[in-house]
């Protein structure tokens, strides 16, 4: 009698074993991405990776359609559902048509949540925006003011006057402005996003303001022409340009000096930020709703607003240092 | 006649003088020579372009893929120089307007074989030479230091004292000026436009001739394509996006007349160098953006009607003169 009740007992505390272990079992979270192949999703995996490393318990899925359709992701999507995965997170190629198959996820107990590029508030839990309006236009003049210790006369370059998004980052750039001594805006110029329109556009600002110190270029074929203009101007060291722009494009000319350092969303932050989002929303511990702080590991904590949506942190700033490296990846 | 177009000529010198003038009073360091030099080469591109386009049009045909011509021939020296760095820069400037040129045909051949429309047939090869930009390059760009330091410097290498970009530009203008004046092909531009009819009775093929036209014109735009190129350091699928316009636009200012026929080397030249002063200037005298655009249209407008009082000036001399020797 004894005997059986202790096998009995062995047989219960093995089950019970078994059973932890299956709850151990890792947490599967998708990282879902425009398409393959493109360095910079490659490098958000990067930053998934990292984190899964961090958690322990995580096995990252890293997939997306060869091109950059929302049938692809669709069809990847429903594939992710099929087998049971924890936590979709997915940068979409289209707002509107993955809603139904990120529903049926959804439905499945499946936890979605979209970075870098947005789905529709009904098909995700929360979306992740690499950074916001005011953080950038902050950091764009930040840039600036930091190669300038006693100040000086700054310039805007932007594209189209009529590009919202430029607009709102100069409004943002000039409400921090009290906050940097002695940087004065003296213009801003609109190249219109074409290589020979922002390249004249720079020199004008050249000509007409001699003690012109920076330039600050929130777009990326701006920051480009404007780099060449002031290097071919002979201007390299007096005049730094700097703004948004992608490693890739812009190491020639932080090589060159003629741009001291931009800033852009570092892809593997994303990547990282969104793994640990999903990975609390799957464990329970934190829930997606408006107001709420979710944590990002390292990254810190990101609120949600009332559409659900959050900024993970300042835009990246790229310079001499870290340019190359990040210049092979995007 | 001649003296009418000299005459032209004048007044355009005469309104840029003018308006140089009155850039200098709200920004004088404008009129400096090194900031004049920087103008004139700055319309480098723009004049070469617009020297193409005027063959075409003095043929009664027009261009309009010749942006895209530029663009798709920048991509193919850039990405050839990306993969090959030590291809030597000469080897792929030629490249590039043999490039032109063959697209230049493939637009000649249209118009003169297949004998259709040019309007029609180059506003469809301009967004498929665009596509083929996208097509070879995957649409990603090349970038400053993806182009070696060679490729790079030479529009902008120093020959006393004045950058090659510059130098091209002059050369092309004498080319032309020469080529136009003296050449049987030269005047056969301006018969074909001038009155196509006539031009086969004197035994110019007027297809041919057309062909021709666009052959120079592609090839300009490939030597102009490089230079691009090289001068911003990127090449991507919207470079140059609308230039075509902008090309237009220098010789109807210049006096090319769009009927064909009409138009001269120095005119085409002050229609761009007219542009190019507006486009440099406007920047530095800090006008609204949306004021830039309705001035650059203006213009263009005004030229539009000068020319074609101009023209109309031209009938009833020739009619005065007939009713004097009859």
């Amino acid at each position: 009698m004894g005997l059986l009740k202790k096998m009995l007992v062995m047989a219960a505390v093995s089950t019970a074993l078994v059973a932890n272990v299956a709850h151990a079992e890792n947490k599967k979270i998708a990282l879902v991405v425009k398409a393959l192949g493109i360095g910079f999703f490659d490098a958000a995996n990067k930053g998934a990776q990292e984190a899964a490393k961090e958690l322990g318990d995580v096995d990252i899925i890293y997939t997306g359609p060869t091109d950059t359709t929302a049938e692809g992701q669709i069809e990847v999507i429903n594939s992710l559902v099929a087998q049971k995965v924890d936590a979709i997170a997915i940068s979409a190629n289209d707002k509107d048509a993955l809603v139904p198959a990120l529903k049926k996820a959804m439905e499945r107990g499946i936890k979605v949540i979209s970075w870098d590029s947005g789905v529709a508030p009904e098909g995700r839990m929360m979306h992740l925006n690499p950074s916001s309006n005011p953080l950038i236009g902050n950091m764009c003049v930040k840039m600036a003011a930091d190669n300038l210790p006693e100040g000086g006369d700054v310039a805007i370059l932007s594209a189209a006057a009529t590009a919202t998004n430029q607009n709102t980052w100069i409004e943002e750039m000039k409400k921090v402005l009290p906050n940097y001594k002695g940087i004065n805006i003296v213009a801003t110029v609109y190249g219109d996003d074409k290589t020979d329109k922002s390249y004249t556009e720079a020199q004008g600002l050249m000509k007409a303001y001699p003690n012109l110190k920076a330039i600050i270029a929130p777009t990326s074929v701006g920051i480009v022409a404007a780099a060449q203009a002031v290097e071919d101007a002979g201007m390299t060291g007096k005049i730094n340009v700097t703004g948004l722009g992608l490693p890739s494009e812009m190491a020639g000319h932080v090589k060159s000096g003629a741009s001291k350092s931009f800033a852009i969303w570092n892809p593997i932050d994303l990547g990282y930020a969104a793994t640990m989002i999903s990975y609390n929303l799957v464990t329970g511990k934190e829930e997606a709703k408006p107001g709420a702080e979710l944590s990002m590991g390292r990254m810190g904590k990101v609120k949600l607003d009332d559409k659900n949506e959050g900024a993970m942190a300042d835009p990246f700033v790229y310079d001499a240092k870290n340019v190359e490296e990040f210049a092979k990846i995007f | 006649m001649k003296a009418l177009f000299r005459h032209r000529e004048l007044q355009l010198v005469a309104v840029i003088l003018v308006m140089v003038g009155l850039i200098a009073l709200r920004f004088p360091t404008f009129v400096a020579p090194a900031s004049l030099g920087n103008v004139f080469n700055d319309t480098s591109i723009l004049i070469i372009l617009a020297l193409g386009q005027m063959t075409v049009i003095l043929t009664k045909c027009v261009d309009l893929s010749t942006a895209a011509t530029l663009a798709l021939c920048g991509m193919v020296a850039a990405m050839l120089n990306n993969l090959y760095p030590d291809l030597p820069v000469l080897l792929l400037v030629l490249v590039a307007i043999l490039t032109g040129a063959l697209l230049g045909a493939i637009n000649g051949l249209m118009v003169w074989r297949l004998d259709m429309p040019p309007i029609v047939v180059t506003l469809g090869t301009m967004t498929i030479y665009r596509g083929i930009i996208f097509l070879i390059s995957g649409g990603k760009w090349i970038n400053a230091h993806e182009m070696t330091d060679s490729f790079k410097a030479v529009p902008r290498a120093d020959i006393a004292g004045i950058p090659v970009l510059s130098w091209l530009a002059l050369l092309v203008i004498a080319v032309m000026a020469v080529g136009l004046r003296r050449l049987r092909t030269g005047r056969a531009f301006y018969a074909v436009g001038g009155n196509p009819h006539a031009a086969v009775y004197t035994g110019i093929d007027v297809g041919y001739t057309r062909f021709l036209s666009f052959v120079i014109s592609g090839a300009l735009s490939g030597l102009a394509g490089y230079l691009w190129i090289a001068r911003y350091a990127v090449a991507y699928v919207d470079i140059a996006l609308g230039f075509e316009l902008d090309v237009v636009a220098a010789c109807v200012i210049g006096g090319v007349s769009i009927a064909g026929g009409i138009g001269t080397v120095y005119g085409a030249v002050l229609g761009a160098l007219f542009l190019g002063t507006i486009k440099n200037a406007l920047p530095v005298i800090n006008i609204s953006p949306f004021w830039q655009l309705a001035i650059s249209g203006s213009v263009i407008i005004l030229a539009v009607a000068f020319n074609a009082r101009a023209e109309r000036r031209k009938g009833r001399v020739i009619l005065k003169k007939a009713e004097v020797s009859a």
